[in-house]
């Protein structure tokens, strides 16, 4: 019993420690943020007094309302075609006859260990060729296409879990393909809808290198990219705004991480591990 | 025999289920691949014709001093990003065998924090925390270390490998989390049989543990090596790869050539060659690790 207590101990201490070292720098950065505008901050002392001074400059100078506009809008339109596009292809895939489902899934597949980095000069010249670059377009159609391929692969594992004897049921009946679709497979895998939809949003939002080539227009710059011009410019080279501003552009996944925290992480780590 | 199956006879109208997201992934994945690998073989400024070069470009990137550099850069950062975090997940782990902790849904919470977070964000933090009059630099002050203080991203010698210990921050709490949810699968017989053995604390983390994560270190192998190769976000924020070219790697030579440099031809080259590596490195841990089981 000793023995155990004792174990305990350690990993207790350890886990404490591991958190600490995680909460640091968000502690850091969070103090350098709330700390009185125009006095040096040692970065190793607790603040004598909380302003949000610091916020107001960076949300009115950084032009960060525009910039959460920005990344909503490309999240949402991301997240939605994406994931109204991966259904029925992992559908059919799990549960419907296809000739070469093994090679069009290897061929998905590939699209999950790609780099952007191979992608983005090809596609940064052909939405220039059409005029969409600049736009939200831009941002949108590819990462939708770069999206998929986890989508299809994550819904596809989750009609699997469905017993095969529930859409058989159904098709005796008469039941269409759609039909059954809809009315009876997708009540059944909402929870891995929702928890894909978590995934997106947070990979969609933290998207940058895209961003950072295809948009040149500061009207249109997303909460990342507005937010590395912030850090970047000599003119606001005062690191509590700079602070302050971060975490403008952390706080959507903040919040939607501490009411929805068991979805990313079971969706990440089941996820990569899928 | 089972009973057939009820099938859809309208075989060719399944296809449509699979077109939506094929055109989306043709249009936006495999045709900017196909575009890129065959600039790659011309040289473009991006304007005008593409002139065909042949092996030219992949010749130009292995004898460039600084490019052959900056894929050392890279290993060197996969060491960071994933040599330490698994090597700490797995002490962890292995630790956590027999115990169950309580509040773990926190410390899971909290040690998962890095990797739902923008790498902008990410860099911007820790940017300060190695500022010349930052945290690091103050706490070592505090301890009568001035000597050693610096600005470390400014730094020839410190500015790669703290920015590698970015990385080890980003990873080590998915490391720990990933091995021990992997470890409490691990069937508690084969712990009582190693017991039984006499096996001590290292054996039966060597023997049971260690075999019993495999899928587990491949998972995190394949994710942590990854990122450490592309990890384009972290060093454009951080030191841009700087000073000099310390920091340089693969993806920002890759941006820089395509974007500034107007080198399309030889980016596009590089971008080919850096998913190539991506490739092979990810098949190597996966057929290695597998081999073994």
């Amino acid at each position: 019993m000793k023995h155990s207590d004792r174990e305990k101990l350690i990993a207790h201490s350890l886990f404490i420690l591991g958190s600490f070292i995680v909460l640091y720098p968000f502690f850091s950065i969070l103090f350098l943020a709330l700390s009185e505008p125009g006095t040096r901050v040692s970065g190793f002392t607790i603040p004598t007094g909380i302003y949000f001074d610091n916020f107001v400059k960076a949300w009115t100078d950084g032009g960060f309302s525009t910039g959460l506009f920005s990344s909503f809008v490309v999240v949402v339109g991301v997240v939605s075609i994406t994931i109204l596009c991966s259904i029925p292809a992992a559908y059919a895939f799990e549960k419907l006859d296809i000739l070469g489902v093994a090679p069009l899934f290897a061929i998905l597949l590939v699209g999950l260990v790609l780099p952007y980095e191979s992608l983005i000069i090809s596609l940064y010249y052909s939405m220039r060729k059409f005029g969409l670059d600049s736009t939200y377009w831009s941002l949108i159609l590819p990462q939708i296409g770069l999206s998929i391929p986890f989508s299809i692969f994550w819904l596809r594992s989750s009609f699997r879990s469905i017993p095969i004897s529930l859409s058989e049921a159904a098709m005796l009946e008469g039941a269409g393909r759609i039909t059954i679709l809809i009315k009876i497979l997708l009540p059944q895998i909402i929870p891995a809808i929702l928890t894909l939809t978590v995934l997106l949003f947070m990979w969609t939002w933290n998207e940058f290198l895209l961003a950072l080539i295809m948009i040149q227009d500061p009207e249109m710059r997303t909460a990342p990219l507005a937010l590395s011009y912030f850090a970047g410019n000599k003119r606001y080279g005062d690191p509590a705004i700079t602070a302050a501003a971060a975490i403008w552009v952390a706080l959507p996944v903040l919040i939607i991480y501490i009411f929805l925290q068991r979805r990313f992480i079971s969706g990440m780590v089941t996820g990569v591990e899928k | 025999m089972n009973p057939p199956r009820p099938r859809n006879s309208l075989k060719h109208s399944n296809y449509l289920f699979l077109l939506p997201a094929f055109l989306f992934y043709l249009i936006f994945v495999l045709y900017p691949l196909s575009d890129t690998i065959y600039t790659s073989f011309t040289q473009w400024s991006g304007i005008g014709e593409k002139t065909w070069v042949g092996l030219e470009n992949y010749k130009n990137n292995l004898s460039d001093k600084k490019i052959t550099s900056s894929i050392k850069h890279s290993f060197i950062l996969i060491i960071f990003y994933s040599f330490f975090p698994i090597i700490i997940g797995l002490g962890i782990a292995g630790m956590m065998v027999r115990i169950k902790v309580k509040g773990m849904a926190i410390y899971r919470a909290i040690l998962f924090l890095p990797q739902i977070l923008s790498m902008v964000v990410v860099g911007i933090a820790w940017r300060w925390i190695y500022a010349p009059k930052g945290p690091l630099n103050s706490g070592l002050d505090f301890f009568g270390l001035t000597e050693v203080s610096r600005a470390w991203l400014g730094s020839f010698d410190y500015a790669l490998p703290f920015v590698g210990l970015i990385g080890t921050w980003v990873m080590f709490g998915f490391t720990m989390i990933l091995f021990i949810a992997g470890v409490q699968k691990i069937p508690s017989e084969l712990y009582d049989a190693a017991k039984v053995d006499g096996a001590g604390a290292f054996a039966e983390f060597f023997n049971v543990t260690l075999p019993g994560l495999k899928g587990e270190i491949i998972v995190a192998l394949v994710f942590t090596v990854t990122l450490a190769l592309r990890n384009f976000d972290l060093i454009y924020i951080t030191t841009g790869g700087g000073p000099g070219t310390s920091t340089m790697i693969p993806s920002m030579f890759i941006y820089k050539k395509a974007f500034q440099m107007n080198q399309v031809g030889s980016a596009s080259s590089l971008g080919v060659m850096l998913t190539l590596l991506i490739f092979t490195l990810i098949s190597l841990i996966i057929i290695t690790l597998r081999e073994k089981r």
